[in-house]
C-alpha cells in the first residue's frame, strides 16, 4: 500500500510541477490546487498506514487500541484542506482580477514592473 | 490574562473591530492605530515579563505539553513581538495620509491587524504545526494587502508573491508531515529531544526541506525572485510593513528550528547556510547597484541583509546569533522606515524613479536628514545601529571559534565588502534625490501634501529615526538583550524544560 501511495504521490507532485511550470494562470493554479492534494497524501502516508481500526477509544476501554490509525494525521490533512480551500479561492479570485487588470493570462507578459 | 495570550488577541479584537466599522473611515483609521498602541503596550508587559530570561508558556485548553498546543514566549520571541509593535504603530499613523479612502473601505486597517495576528502568533507558538497556521494566516492577510486596489502592477506582483509563496508553504506542510512520521510529535521542545535519538541523515533530509520552505519566505539566495518582483508594487505603508516584517518571520522561523531542532549534523547544514548568506548578500547588493527605482533599489537591499542575519546563525557562536538577533531588530525598524520616507519623497516630487527626482536637500532639509540617519545606519556608519549589528556578526567570523575555520573569515571579508557595496547604494539615493539639482518640471512640491498629512507622514519617520539613533548610541543596553536571547537560543534545554516541565 505504502508503495502505491508513494507512486501517486510521485505524479502527483510531477503533474504539479509540471502544471507550475506553464505560461498560464490558470494552469499555474491547477498546479497549486495539485500540489496541495500531493502533499496531504504525503502527510497521510508519512505518518504511517495502518490497516484496520478507526481512531475511536472502544466502550470501556480508556485508551486508544494498538492497531486503530493514527488521528493526528489526519486532523493536520483536514486543517491543511481548509486552508488550502480558502486560498486556492482567493487565488482564483485573484487572477480573475490580475486578467481583468493586465489583459493577459500569460506570465511572460507580467513584466510591466520588472523594467529598471 | 497574560501579555502573551494578549498580544495574539490584541490584534485580533482589532481587526474585528476595524471589519465591525467597514463604512467609517474615522472610526476605521482610530481602531487601527489605537489597536497597534495597544499592542505596543502588551508588547512592553510581555518584554518585561521574558526580559530577565523567564520563558513562559501557556498551553492551550490545559493539555499537557507536548499533547496539546503550546504557546511559548522566550527572549528572542518577546523581542520580536515587541519590534513588530512598534513597526506596525508607525505604519498604522502613516497610514492614515498615505491609504485611500476607497482602500480602507475595503478592509484595509482590518487585514493589517489580521497580518499582526498572524505575525504575533508565529512568533510565539511553540508547536511546528501551529506555526505552519500561523504562517497561513499571515500569508492570507498579506496576499490581501498586497493586492487590494486592483492596480495593475499590484496585479503583476501579486501573482508572482502569490503563487511562489504558495510553492513554500506546500514544502513547510510536507516537512511537517514527514518529521510527525519520523518523530510522532509536533511539539517543538519535544521534536527537539527525538531528535536527538534520529538518524542525523534522516533528520538533515527533513531540515532541508525547512531550509526551503523558510527559506523562500525569507528571501535568501536562490529563491528570492518574488520579492523585488513584488514588494514595490503595494502602496508605500504596506511595503514597508512587508519589507520590516514578513521576511524577518522568515528569518525568526529559521532561527528557532536552527537552534532547537536541527542542531545534529550542524556542520553540513550550517555549512549550507553560511553558503547560501554568502551568495545572498552578493546577489542582493549587486541586484541592487543597477536600481533606479526607489523601491526596488530598497527590496534588493532587503535580500543582502537577509544575507547578514543568515550568515549569524550560520556561525553558530554565542556573538554570531547575539548579532543576528540585534540585526533582526535593527533592520526591521531601518528597512520599513527607509520604505516609508520613499514614499514621502514620491509624494513631494510625483515619482519613485530617482532620475526624476531631485533637489530635496534644498527643499526639505529635514527629510534629508531624517532619510540620512537609516541609509547611514543601513550602511553601517557608526555610531548608527547597523553598525554594531554588522560589527557583531562580521567580528564573530573573524573570531576563529567557528566551526568553519577559514571560511568563516572569508565570509567575514564578503560581509564587509558588501558593507561597503550598500553604503555606495545609499549615497546614490542621497545623490540622486537629495543632492543633485531638481530634473526640469520634476521639483519636489512638500507644499503640494496638506500640512496635517505631511505630520502623519514625518511623525512615523521621525519617531523611527530616533529610535535607530537611539539603539546606536546606546548599544550596550539593546545588545544585552540580543545577547542573552543567543544565550538561550544555544541552551535548547532552558526551551525544553520550560515548555515540557522539566519531566525529561
Amino acid at each position: 500500500m505504502e508503495f502505491l501511495l508513494a507512486i501517486t504521490i510521485g505524479v502527483l507532485y510531477a503533474a504539479a510541477f509540471y502544471l507550475l511550470l506553464r505560461r498560464g494562470v490558470v494552469r499555474i493554479i491547477l498546479g497549486i490546487a495539485l500540489l496541495s492534494q500531493a502533499v496531504n497524501l504525503l502527510i497521510f502516508t508519512a505518518g504511517g498506514l495502518r490497516e484496520g481500526g478507526v481512531p475511536f477509544i472502544a466502550e470501556g476501554q480508556t485508551a486508544l487500541a494498538a492497531t486503530s490509525a493514527d488521528p493526528l494525521p489526519q486532523a493536520l490533512i483536514l486543517t491543511a484542506i481548509v486552508i488550502s480551500f480558502g486560498v486556492l479561492a482567493f487565488t482564483l479570485a485573484m487572477v480573475h482580477r490580475a486578467d481583468q487588470a493586465t489583459g493577459t493570462d500569460d506570465v511572460d507578459d507580467l513584466k510591466g514592473t520588472d523594467q529598471t | 490574562m497574560n501579555a502573551l495570550t494578549l498580544a495574539i488577541l490584541t490584534p485580533l479584537v482589532t481587526a474585528v473591530l476595524c471589519l465591525f466599522s467597514l463604512r467609517s473611515l474615522t472610526l476605521q483609521r482610530f481602531f487601527g492605530v489605537a489597536g497597534m498602541a495597544v499592542l505596543l503596550g502588551v508588547a512592553l508587559r510581555l518584554m518585561a515579563e521574558v526580559g530577565d530570561g523567564t520563558i513562559e508558556v501557556v498551553r492551550f485548553g490545559n493539555w499537557p505539553a507536548p499533547f496539546g498546543i503550546v504557546l511559548v514566549a522566550d527572549l528572542l520571541a518577546g523581542i520580536m513581538v515587541l519590534v513588530s509593535a512598534i513597526i506596525g504603530l508607525a505604519v498604522a499613523i502613516y497610514s492614515i495620509a498615505d491609504v485611500d479612502a476607497r482602500r480602507v473601505r475595503f478592509g484595509y486597517y482590518a487585514f493589517l491587524h489580521f497580518m499582526m495576528f498572524g505575525v504575533c502568533g508565529a512568533f510565539l507558538t511553540g508547536d511546528i504545526f501551529n506555526l505552519f497556521v500561523w504562517f497561513e494566516v499571515m500569508l492570507i492577510s498579506s496576499f490581501v494587502l498586497m493586492s487590494l486596489g486592483g492596480e495593475k502592477p499590484q496585479m503583476e506582483g501579486a501573482v508572482k508573491y502569490v503563487t511562489l509563496n504558495l510553492i513554500s508553504s506546500s514544502f513547510f506542510l510536507a516537512a511537517c508531515g514527514i518529521l510527525y512520521g519520523q518523530t510522532g510529535t509536533l511539539n517543538m521542545a519535544d521534536l527537539a529531544l527525538t531528535a536527538r535519538e534520529m538518524r542525523p541523515e534522516l533528520l538533515t533530509m527533513t531540515a532541508m526541506l525547512f531550509l526551503v520552505a523558510f527559506g523562500l519566505k525569507a528571501a535568501i539566495f536562490p529563491l528570492f525572485f518574488w520579492l523585488p518582483a513584488s514588494y514595490h508594487t503595494p502602496p508605500v505603508a504596506v511595503s514597508a510593513i512587508f519589507a520590516g516584517l514578513l521576511t524577518k518571520v522568515g528569518v525568526y522561523a529559521l532561527v528557532r528550528v536552527f537552534t532547537l531542532i536541527f542542531t545534529e549534523d550542524v556542520l553540513f547544514t550550517h555549512g549550507l547556510l553560511l553558503v547560501l548568506a554568502g551568495f545572498t548578500m552578493v546577489t542582493g547588493v549587486l541586484g541592487a547597484m543597477v536600481q533606479f527605482d526607489f523601491r526596488r533599489l530598497l527590496s534588493f537591499h532587503i535580500i543582502s541583509q537577509i544575507g547578514y542575519m543568515v550568515l549569524g546563525l550560520a556561525l553558530f557562536t554565542p556573538l554570531a546569533i547575539a548579532g543576528t538577533v540585534f540585526y533582526l531588530f535593527h533592520h526591521i525598524v531601518v528597512k520599513a522606515n527607509l520604505f516609508l520616507i520613499s514614499g514621502i519623497t514620491a509624494r513631494y516630487g510625483g515619482s519613485f524613479d530617482l532620475k526624476k527626482l531631485g533637489g530635496f536637500y534644498a527643499a526639505t532639509p529635514l527629510l534629508a536628514l531624517l532619510f540620512f540617519i537609516p541609509a547611514m545606519s543601513l550602511g553601517g556608519i557608526p555610531p548608527l545601529s547597523g553598525f554594531f549589528a554588522k560589527f557583531a556578526v562580521v567580528k564573530a567570523g573573524l573570531a576563529g571559534d567557528t566551526m568553519f575555520g577559514g571560511w568563516a573569515t572569508v565570509l567575514a571579508v564578503v560581509a564587509l565588502a558588501v558593507g561597503l557595496l550598500t553604503l555606495f547604494s545609499m549615497t546614490k539615493i542621497w545623490a540622486e534625490v537629495f543632492w543633485k539639482p531638481a530634473p526640469e518640471g520634476h521639483a519636489p512640491h512638500p507644499g503640494n501634501v496638506p500640512p496635517a498629512e505631511r505630520f502623519l507622514l514625518l511623525a512615523p519617520v521621525a519617531a523611527l529615526a530616533a529610535l535607530t539613533l537611539a539603539i546606536g548610541f546606546f548599544p550596550q543596553y539593546f545588545f544585552d538583550f540580543a545577547a542573552r536571547s543567543a544565550e538561550q537560543l544555544l541552551q535548547p534545554e532552558i526551551y525544553i524544560n520550560a515548555v515540557l516541565g522539566g519531566t525529561n
